[in-house]
Parts: C-alpha cells; structure tokens; sequence
C-alpha cells in the first residue's frame, strides 16, 4: 500500500533527471524491481497516470525489469530460485543460505525527447 | 525526432533514505539511541513497549514516538500514563512511517531529555521495512499465535531487521507452532538476526531483552542526569 509514495518518488527522480538533460517530453521510464522489494507494479501504474499529469513526464510509459529473488547455498554452492515458499537448498536440503539478488529498486533510466 | 536514453541508476527511497540520515545525526548528536519497532498488528507492539519501560525508566530516560494510521491516542495515552514522554505521529491513513514523518515528530519532542527514544511503527509487516527512518535499530516482533510461517510469507521483513522478538511464548503449548520451521526461515533469511523469545503477559525472557537493550543504550552514550 506504499506505492504511491514510491511513485512519487519516481516522479521526482525521473523529472529532475529529465530538466538536467534539457527534455521537452520522457517517454519512457525504465525500473528494475526484485522480488523481495514488495511492490505491486500494477499499483505503481495506476498512481503513475494520476500524478504524473501536467509533467514533463506526462503519458510516459513505465516498465518495470523483475529481478527473481535468487539464493546461494553456502554448503553445496548451489543457486536457485525462490519461488513461491522460502526453501531449503533443494540439492543438498542444508538451510544454510544466502540471498545473492532479489532486492533491486531503482531507476534505470529514462527515455526523453528534446 | 527519436528518444534519447538518459541512464539514471538513482535507488526510488533515495530521498527517504537522506532524511533518515539526517534524522540519524539529529539524535546522534543529543547522545540518543534510538530503535524502530515494526511488527503485524496486535502482535504486542505496545506491550513489549510498556515492558521495556516498567525495567528501564528507573535507570535511563526514554522517550516514545507513536506512528497510527488514525488519530486514536489509546497508545500514547498508556504510555503517557506511565510518566514517559510521548507523542503521536497520525500517518493520515498511510501504511508506514517513513523518514519525514519521524523528523517533524522528532522537532516536537524533547529530545535533550532522553536516553532512549522508542519508534512504534504502523502494525503492518509489508511496507515499514522499506522506509527506513534512521534509527541506530530496526526491531522486528512476532507472536506465536501468528504462526510460523511469517519468514517464509514475508521474507522481506525478516531480511530488513537486526532484532528480533517473539512475543506471547505463554501461549506455546495451546498453539501449532513449529519454533524450529519458524527459526530455519529466519536464519536463512538473516543469518546474524538476534532474537529474544518473550512473553509480555508473564515477564518470562522480557529481562534478557531489556538488559541487552540497556547495554546497547550505554554503549552509546552516557545516560543523562
């Protein structure tokens, strides 16, 4: 239920970058999203055509990179997927994990016209 | 006319995060340690709260910041009524406290007074996590009759936390939980989580938790006259 602080904050990141780089319009928005950060993308969308009228980033198309939330078995060195449920290493079944990737949000990029 | 890629690479909760830190130095600066408390709703927030007070007001000062999602004061009140300085931060129906909501909390409250300054955030074990505030602690508590799932459900709130309580233990031998399946989440999630298993109702392990926190308030600074 937070996503529309986090699109405004998008707005901002994403305007502010715009202005320094002279545009007239962004078109696109480009936004990498782990699993494990916890936002709904589709909510992201819909706050996004809200606030972002009368913007320069007015009408720009989000889309949004998922990152899986990836885990490294510190006792086989076996890398897998968390999917669904959290798990132990389906390899070796040792509990002993780390979580290598899956907790990206950032802004990427933007696409813009001058 | 075609686009232009501009790269950016900015983190989205980079302006939060500045806040926090500046909130961070704010507090650094009157000698004040600080934790955030984050937990579902009605798993004890306020009770582990009370708790810490009863074994600590005599030894340190300690001041609490309550966040709600509505102007109900039923918390601030209770601690008030304990002779700790309190204050309520009302969210306006959000689902978390965020950085700039702790710093206009932390502009009314009396901060040259206090030792210890308790955040009480939003019951919800989704989106507090992701905001941090710029306390020296982000404190997470479970309660046994939430079930012993919640690492496998929430692993994000398990990752995003270096304390964690399990309150309501009392109720262990009426309820299915697993402490073992529940503890296999939480370490693989958080390998170096510290935790204190509790029970608000009967006071059995509350000390454990209080004196580590005390130890960590005077690792800090030195108590104020």
């Amino acid at each position: 239920m937070h996503e529309l602080s986090v699109t405004e904050s998008i707005l901002e990141i994403a305007s502010r970058h715009a202005k320094q780089a002279e545009a007239i319009k962004v078109t696109d928005i480009h936004i990498v999203l782990g699993r494990l950060s916890s936002i709904v993308d589709d909510s992201v969308q819909f706050y996004w055509d809200i606030i972002s009228e009368n913007t320069l980033c007015s009408g720009a198309k989000l889309h949004f990179k998922r990152i899986p939330a990836m885990l490294l078995c510190l006792n086989c060195q076996y890398e897998y997927q968390l999917e669904g449920e959290l798990m132990p290493c389906p390899k070796c079944g040792s509990p002993q994990v780390k979580v290598t990737t899956g907790e990206e949000f950032w802004l990427d990029s933007i696409e813009i016209e001058r | 006319m075609s686009p232009e890629k501009v790269a950016v690479v900015e983190k989205i909760l980079s302006a939060n995060d500045q806040v926090a830190q500046l909130n961070r130095a704010r507090l650094e600066t009157k000698n004040i340690f600080s934790i955030n408390i984050m937990a579902s709703p009605g798993a004890g927030k306020t009770s582990v709260i009370m708790r810490t007070i009863q074994n600590l007001q005599n030894t340190i000062k300690i001041g609490v910041i309550e966040g709600d999602t509505a102007p109900v004061t039923i918390d601030a009140d209770k601690i008030t009524q304990a002779g700790v300085p309190a204050i309520q931060i009302n969210t306006g129906g959000d689902c978390h406290l965020d950085a700039v909501m702790l710093a206009s909390g932390l502009e009314q409250f009396p901060l040259s007074d206090i030792d210890l300054l308790i955040v009480e955030n939003v019951g919800n074990l989704i989106c507090p996590v992701a905001f941090q505030l710029g306390t020296h602690l982000n404190v997470l508590i479970a309660s046994i009759p939430e079930g012993d799932d919640k690492p496998y459900k929430y692993p994000a709130m398990y990752r995003g936390v270096d304390i964690l309580i399990i309150n309501k233990i009392d109720l262990l031998p009426y309820i299915d939980f697993n402490m073992d399946y529940f503890l296999q989440g939480v370490r693989m999630l958080n390998p170096e989580l510290v935790s204190f298993p509790l029970s608000c109702k009967t006071g059995e392990g509350v000390k454990s938790w209080t004196e580590w926190l005390l130890q960590r308030v005077r690792q800090n600074s030195h108590p104020k006259e």
